[in-house]
């Protein structure tokens, strides 16, 4: 169960994995994500189903290595087998045809936006996707990525590859550009609340997908509580994906850090342990 | 059939059981005195997270058994939701035959060691003995002698196994591991069906694991009634949430005739109040299940809790005893339950309530939250409290609390863990199209615990709200006898 059988870095701490797991890759929906945990006293982690093949019967992740659990899980390799993973969680994407949808991505927040550009654009929607990262090494799935876009424009911090600048500045371009009808940002919570407050300037309806602390992933816990609109929901069960414009980012990005201490130390223990 | 009083009759008349009636007489009997359950110290206990109740010897169980008086009319059972015979396995205890009172027990209940350990037995059994009503004196010890007789029969190497009945082959699955389901897999592989326990998350037993803490129940107690269960042939499949992993339309599809559904209470209930997201605001959900079943703060494991001096549990019940016991153990100096009425009104066991005080947990009772306030970096350090009087009884018969105007002050707090309740879990309700619920969102059933659709059935916490481990069990036995009349009647037709 849970068999690794590919691996593959797209840069030094990111890597894919696709893993056997046949219930979940036949009724997973994009927008949907996992309970990963691996080892005995492993810790439970949400991580995107970043695509899927149910014929044989194969699930997708891409994973960024920020602590101890990440890279456990980057580190397993090809014919490993997961000690636990649960799902599909969450509410699915809702897709429909709106008109023309921008997409945009900030790091590994390519890999779960593209199920959705993918499923955007079946639907029959004019797709233009903005990717962003730090340099030209952090660029990831750009091919999978055109794909399913009519456009896409690249950013970076440095210049090192495409345009340089933020993801705001790539979203904005296309705004002034065209008529945009629907909004899409996933990416680090810094991001997503910059992209919000660009397309609340601009009145244009986006949808983030907000990737709070969690422990069980079914509603039990709380841990991946949030503010929306001025009421408690649970990202877990009632999202992960929100009207951008009701998320209260700055309570988000406080949360993340409940626990940043603790897992910098550990990290740094268990980095010493390796070596 | 015979009713039952004529078969507690027949029972009590039997030869074995009047000669030990004979041996004391019923006077003397009431003269002895309640045994005290032997304990680790509250100030060893408080820093370990070891058992905290010992359990009883062979001795101290034969002398508190002797208190029985072997009532012609045991209202004792009355008080007991699945009907144990009680006296009968007392006298059993009395004469020394420890495994014939486990086997008494376990006619009925398949969970004696957990039950014997957590039911609030002052409000069932034990309120309904003759004691207690009669002669208004501590009632026999019915929950230690049940632990007693349930550990006797663990650590003795000869554990009965319910026997699984002669195979049917018809497919049953029951989703969630918790009580009720344990107790309807129990019945429904003695009746002979092919049973599967689905369950969500990584580990079995639902809140016996993730909510109440090892000092109370050892996780290895609940593992090893789990693992009779898989002895006899039931199937145990984590990490499959239903509705999710696969619907229930898919399992049907995969040859399961009828469904349990025993998914709990698991939704936590938060205050609404301001500054309640603060970091180091947990409910007792989290908290519990970071520690219990996550191991946090045990070496070696990965999840993390956050720990501090002052640690705030906001509620009266057993969650809100067992976080803040767990606050103790984890090294807070200040570890305050704040509760809204008092101590009469408290939900939580009486015994939890009586440990907590004996390991030094301040009671801040008829006090509220209604603030809290962070610090820069967005983390909890003081919660505003206001001060509560009890007026007029409301609809569950306990005094109204209402605020004192102006009473509000601030206390310190590093960690705060709301334990105020919890709502029916929705994942199944909502992801079966025409399953009635409530309004308040637990399953509807009938009297056979089957729902608006036929071969679903309900029972535990998604139909009762939260309730307790024995009420669970209750639903799950008579669960399986419905479900059981259910098949065969299809089968007929
Ligand atoms: C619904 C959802 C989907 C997700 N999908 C993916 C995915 O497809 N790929 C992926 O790589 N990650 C994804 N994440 C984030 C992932 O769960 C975290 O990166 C992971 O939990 C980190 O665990 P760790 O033990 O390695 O690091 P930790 O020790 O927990 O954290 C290390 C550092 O990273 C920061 N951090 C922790 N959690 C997050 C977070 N959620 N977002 C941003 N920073 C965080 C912490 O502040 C800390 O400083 C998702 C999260 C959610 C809620
Ligand atoms: C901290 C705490 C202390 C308590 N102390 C006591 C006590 O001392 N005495 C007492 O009598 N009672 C106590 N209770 C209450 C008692 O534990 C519950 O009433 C009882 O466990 C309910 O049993 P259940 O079988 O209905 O559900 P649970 O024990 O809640 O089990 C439900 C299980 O279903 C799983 N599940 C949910 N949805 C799905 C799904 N879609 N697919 C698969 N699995 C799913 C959950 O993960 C969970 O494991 C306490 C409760 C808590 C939280
Ligand atoms: S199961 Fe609970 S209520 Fe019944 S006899 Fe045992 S302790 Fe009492
Ligand atoms: S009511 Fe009390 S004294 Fe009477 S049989 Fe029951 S336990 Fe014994
Ligand atoms: S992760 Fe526990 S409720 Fe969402």
């Amino acid at each position: 169960m849970n068999k690794i059988i590919e691996k593959k870095f797209f840069s030094e701490n990111v890597v894919k994995l696709v893993i056997e797991s046949p219930d979940i890759a036949r009724n997973r929906k994009p927008g949907h994500f996992v309970i990963v945990k691996t080892g005995k006293k492993g810790e439970r982690i949400p991580l995107t189903i970043a695509g899927a093949d149910p014929v044989k019967g194969t699930i997708n992740l891409v994973i960024q290595i920020v602590g101890v659990t990440s890279h456990k899980i980057a580190s397993l390799e090809v014919g490993d087998e997961i000690s636990d993973i649960s799902g599909p969680l969450g509410k699915a994407t809702h897709i429909e045809k709106v008109g023309t949808v921008l997409a945009a991505a900030g790091g590994v927040g390519t890999a779960p936006l593209l199920p959705i550009i993918e499923a955007m654009k079946k639907a029959g929607n004019r797709v233009v996707t903005v990717l962003a990262a730090r340099n030209k090494d952090l660029i990831i799935l750009e091919d999978e990525v055109r794909k399913h876009s009519d456009e896409v424009i690249i950013m970076t911090d440095d210049g090192s590859y495409g345009k340089q600048g933020l993801v705001t500045h790539g979203m904005e371009e296309v705004i002034k550009n065209e008529k945009v009808d629907l909004s899409i940002a996933i990416g680090p919570a810094i991001m997503m609340k910059f992209a919000s407050l660009l397309t609340k300037k601009y009145d244009i309806k986006t949808v983030v997908s907000l990737n709070t602390i969690m422990v069980d992933g079914t509603g039990m816990c709380g841990a991946c509580r949030i503010t929306v609109g001025g009421k408690t929901k649970f990202v877990c069960v009632d999202g992960p994906e929100f009207d951008a414009h009701k998320v209260d980012f700055d309570e988000m990005l406080m949360r993340l850090s409940g626990f940043k201490e603790q897992e910098a130390a550990a990290y740094k223990k268990y980095i010493a342990e390796l070596s | 059939m015979e009713n039952l009083k004529d078969f507690y009759k027949r029972e009590r008349a039997e030869e074995w059981r009047a000669e030990i009636r004979k041996t004391l007489k019923t006077k003397e009997r009431t003269l002895l005195e309640r045994i005290q359950m032997p304990a680790q110290d509250p100030d060893v206990r408080n820093h370990n997270r070891t058992e905290v109740n010992l359990g009883l010897d062979e001795k101290l169980a034969m002398e508190e058994a002797r208190r029985c008086i072997d009532c012609p009319n045991p209202t004792c059972i009355t008080g007991c939701p699945v009907g144990i015979f009680i006296p009968k396995f007392i006298k059993k205890i009395e004469i020394g035959d420890f495994l014939g009172a486990a086997k008494v027990i376990k006619e009925t209940n398949s969970l004696p060691a957990v039950c014997g350990r957590v039911c609030p037995q002052e409000k069932q059994c034990e309120a309904n003995c003759f004691y207690t009503i009669q002669l208004q004196k501590p009632p026999v010890a019915i929950g230690f002698l049940e632990r007693f007789a349930a550990d006797y029969e663990r650590n003795s190497g000869q554990m009965a196994i319910p026997e699984a009945g002669k195979k049917n082959g018809i497919k049953v699955a029951a989703i969630g591991s918790g009580p009720a389901s344990l107790a309807w897999a129990t019945d429904m592989a003695r009746f002979g069906y092919d049973v599967t326990v689905f369950e969500a998350l990584h580990e079995l037993g639902g809140v016996l694991k993730y909510g109440i803490p090892g000092f109370r129940l050892p996780n290895e107690i609940v593992d090893i009634e789990i693992n009779n269960l898989k002895e006899m042939g039931v199937k145990f499949v984590t990490n499959f949430v239903v509705g999710r992993t696969a619907t229930i339309e898919e399992l049907r599809e995969k040859g399961f005739e009828a469904f349990f559904v025993a998914s709990g209470a698991g939704l936590p209930r938060f205050m609404n109040i301001p500054g309640e997201n603060f970091t180091g605001i947990f409910s007792s959900n989290e908290y519990l299940t970071r520690i219990n079943l996550m191991g946090a703060t045990l070496d070696g494991y990965d999840t993390p809790v956050t720990l501090g001096d002052n640690v705030a549990v906001i509620g009266g019940g057993n969650t809100a005893m067992d976080s803040v016991r767990t606050a103790k153990r984890l090294g807070a100096k200040r570890a305050m339950i704040v509760y809204r009425r008092t101590r009469e009104e408290m939900p939580a066991r009486v015994e939890e309530v009586e440990h907590a005080i004996e390991e030094g947990i301040e009671f801040m009772n008829l006090n509220n939250p209604v603030k809290y306030i962070g610090d820069n970096n967005g983390r909890v350090k003081k919660m505003v409290l206001q001060k509560m009087e009890l007026g007029e009884p409301d609809a569950s018969g306990r005094r109204r609390p209402i605020p004192v105007e102006g009473s509000e002050y601030e206390v310190d707090v590093d960690v705060v863990i709301v334990a105020v309740g919890v709502s029916p879990n929705p994942l199944i309700p909502s992801s079966v199209k025409g399953l009635k619920t409530t309004k308040w969102g637990t399953i509807k059933v009938n009297d056979d615990f089957q729902s608006s659709i036929e071969d679903i059935f309900a029972g535990g916490d998604i139909v009762r709200g939260g309730a307790t481990v024995i009420l669970a069990m209750g639903d799950g036995r008579n669960a399986a006898v419905g479900m059981d009349k259910y098949i065969k009647n299809k089968i007929k037709k």
